[in-house]
């Protein structure tokens, strides 16, 4: 039988980044190769839920609904909709999060020579891969619903990259809540739940001027809202008739509330990475 | 002396307020076995965690293959290999996208995680599965594919949690091939184990442990001795002589009788096997009580376990009685 070793750990800190990346890369690559293995449920997650839930609210509901304001409202459901599906990205990463946890598969990542963060950020791009992913389906389905940018290419860029940005928030609840409540499975299972309610505590789907005043506050506040407003601008789209401070600052809030989710989960889960050993 | 493969001195480990380790010291010597005992919450994994830097222990030290686990995490990682209950293997990948990726992570260049893949899937028997998804092999080749896992860069020390719990007898025997194989090659292993039969036929070397504390060391045969020479079993016909059995037999041979109610056993151990059997049979013919079955044996690592641990009037073997 041949012997293999172990390279030498590097002592440089380039040639220790360089270690970080490919370890990132190779983790990434396996998150990739999941959905490769199990075509069926990304072709169900990002694909059929979608383009169902677009038919469902553009269309089968979508007679019934007025803009507050004018404008159309399947212009008006597209960017809800986007924001809606990164909502859903909390649960998607919380559930492969605490999966390799529970499982012991992080155990194994921890105890090979590898980078530490890599588990993470390995993690991290492959579910915004994901996301932009599904964000294309998306797309798609408003192209062929007959949505489209009105602004031009490079704001709807933006638009993109804001969603991007809140997706990027929201992996960091979903690896938190991963790391903290992987022994519990009901948690998991509790958060994907609510993923619903509170995307309709928000924008997305009607304007907030047609809620009662107490909900509609709650609404308003909601991140995913000023994300969505802000996009919407950003495509042109309605806004649905809102003159509230919030919604006059939406593409100032759609940066800072992603930020300071960032800056509270982000810490957190790094936190809980390195309870596991304790 | 070689520097020990395993080196841990007053390990102490707390969770909330449940003591898990107590002062723990324990010393491998390198390229051998060493089986790491003990009922269910005894400790044995914590040890593991700590000794496979998933842990940190809150009191005192650990070194393996020379390195602090502690302070050089990273050393002890490259030259460590983990298996059993605490390291898993990703079930939706085939065995062999398992060992390229693990290969990977050990930082093998991409040619040679293939090449070590493929020699590790023929080597553990997974050549033919070696695309299927994980979640379709069965419990032995998993922990074969877990083993394989675990073996890509050869460790200095391998740390076995487990390896063959709620494996059937033949994925225990495979799995006994593979360890003994290792062996040989010169790594040092430590397993942990509930099956003392397991210990009894790997380890070079056993430490026993209970709540967190080394009760007992030495090698299987100096554990066994420890337990009292031999041994006479009785099988009395009538469970409802059992009793009456175990309290004759205590006062006429003035030794320590263990009952086993479910197979209606008394096991007892002797110093002079015919004068005891003479005895025996004497005192039960005295007193009415028939026997089905009287065998002298020579003392298991069972005995030496049920000894040590005390457990006693044990009424299911050992192998059970170490899970609550």
């Amino acid at each position: 039988m041949t012997i293999t070793r172990t390279p030498e750990i590097p002592r440089g800190t380039r040639s220790r980044i360089g270690w970080a990346i490919s370890d990132t890369l190779v983790i990434a690559c396996r998150d990739l190769a999941h959905w490769r293995q199990q075509p069926g449920a990304v072709i169900a997650n990002t694909l059929v839920f979608p383009v169902m839930i677009v038919l469902t609210f553009g269309y089968l509901l979508g007679g019934a609904m007025t803009v507050p304001g004018g404008g159309d409202y399947r212009d008006f459901l597209m960017p809800g909709m986007f924001a809606m599906t990164m909502v859903f990205g909390i649960g998607a990463t919380l559930s492969a999060v605490s999966a390799d946890a529970a499982r012991g598969v992080t155990d194994r990542f921890r105890s090979l020579p590898m980078a530490a963060p890599a588990v993470i950020a390995g993690r991290a791009a492959a579910d915004m891969l994901n996301s932009m992913a599904a964000l294309a389906v998306l797309t798609g389905c408003g192209f062929a619903a007959g949505w489209h940018p009105h602004r031009g290419a490079a704001r709807a860029m933006a638009a993109l990259g804001l969603l991007l940005l809140l997706r990027f928030a929201f992996l960091w609840i979903g690896v938190y809540l991963g790391l903290r409540f992987y022994q519990q499975p009901e948690v998991v299972t509790a958060v994907r739940t609510v993923e619903f309610p509170v995307g309709f505590l928000g924008n997305p789907f009607v304007a907030v001027s047609t809620m009662p005043a107490w909900l509609g506050a709650i609404a308003l506040w909601n991140p995913l809202s000023s994300t969505a407003t802000a996009a919407r601008q950003l495509f042109g789209d309605p806004i649905g008739a809102d003159s509230s401070w919030i919604t006059s600052h939406a593409a100032i809030m759609a940066v800072a509330w992603p930020l300071l989710l960032i800056a509270v989960f982000f810490p957190l889960s790094l936190h809980r990475y390195q309870r596991l050993s304790r | 002396m070689d520097t020990p493969a395993i080196a841990c001195e007053g390990l102490g480990k707390r969770f909330g307020g449940k003591t898990a380790l107590d002062h723990l010291d324990l010393s491998v010597p390198p390229g051998t076995v060493h089986g790491l005992l003990g009922p269910n919450g005894a400790g044995k994994t914590t040890v593991v965690r700590v000794l496979a830097t998933l842990l940190h222990p809150d009191s005192g030290q650990a070194r393996v293959a020379g390195f602090d686990v502690a302070r050089q995490s990273a050393q002890v990682r490259a030259r460590i290999g983990l298996a059993g209950q605490n390291a898993a293997v990703d079930e939706i990948l085939s065995g062999r996208q398992n060992l390229v990726m693990f290969g990977r992570l050990c930082h093998l260049p991409a040619g040679a995680a293939r090449r070590r893949a493929g020699e590790l899937l023929s080597q553990f028997g997974l050549s033919e599965a070696e695309d299927k998804p994980v979640r379709q092999y069965s419990g032995g080749m998993r922990r074969r594919l877990d083993l394989a896992a675990s073996f890509i860069v050869a460790p200095c020390v391998l740390f076995l949690d487990e390896p063959t719990a709620g494996l059937d007898p033949r994925g225990r025997n495979e799995v006994w091939q593979m360890i003994r194989a290792l062996a040989v090659g010169g790594t040092t292993v430590l397993l942990t184990t509930q099956y003392l039969e397991e210990a009894d036929r790997l380890a070079d070397a056993i430490t026993v442990i209970a709540a967190g504390r080394v009760i007992a060391e030495g090698t299987p045969d100096a554990l066994k001795t420890l337990a009292g020479g031999d041994r006479i079993d009785i099988t009395v016909r009538e469970a409802s002589d059992l009793a009456a059995a175990a309290r004759l037999l205590r006062t006429r041979l003035g030794a320590d009788v263990r009952v086993n109610r479910e197979d209606r056993e008394l096991s007892i151990p002797v110093t002079d096997r015919l004068a005891a059997l003479t005895r025996i049979i004497g005192a039960l013919h005295e007193q009415d009580i028939t026997a089905e079955d009287i065998t002298v044996r020579r003392p298991t690592l069972d005995d030496a376990f049920l000894h040590l641990t005390g457990f006693p009037d044990s009424t299911v073997p050992a192998t059970e009685a170490a899970t609550p």
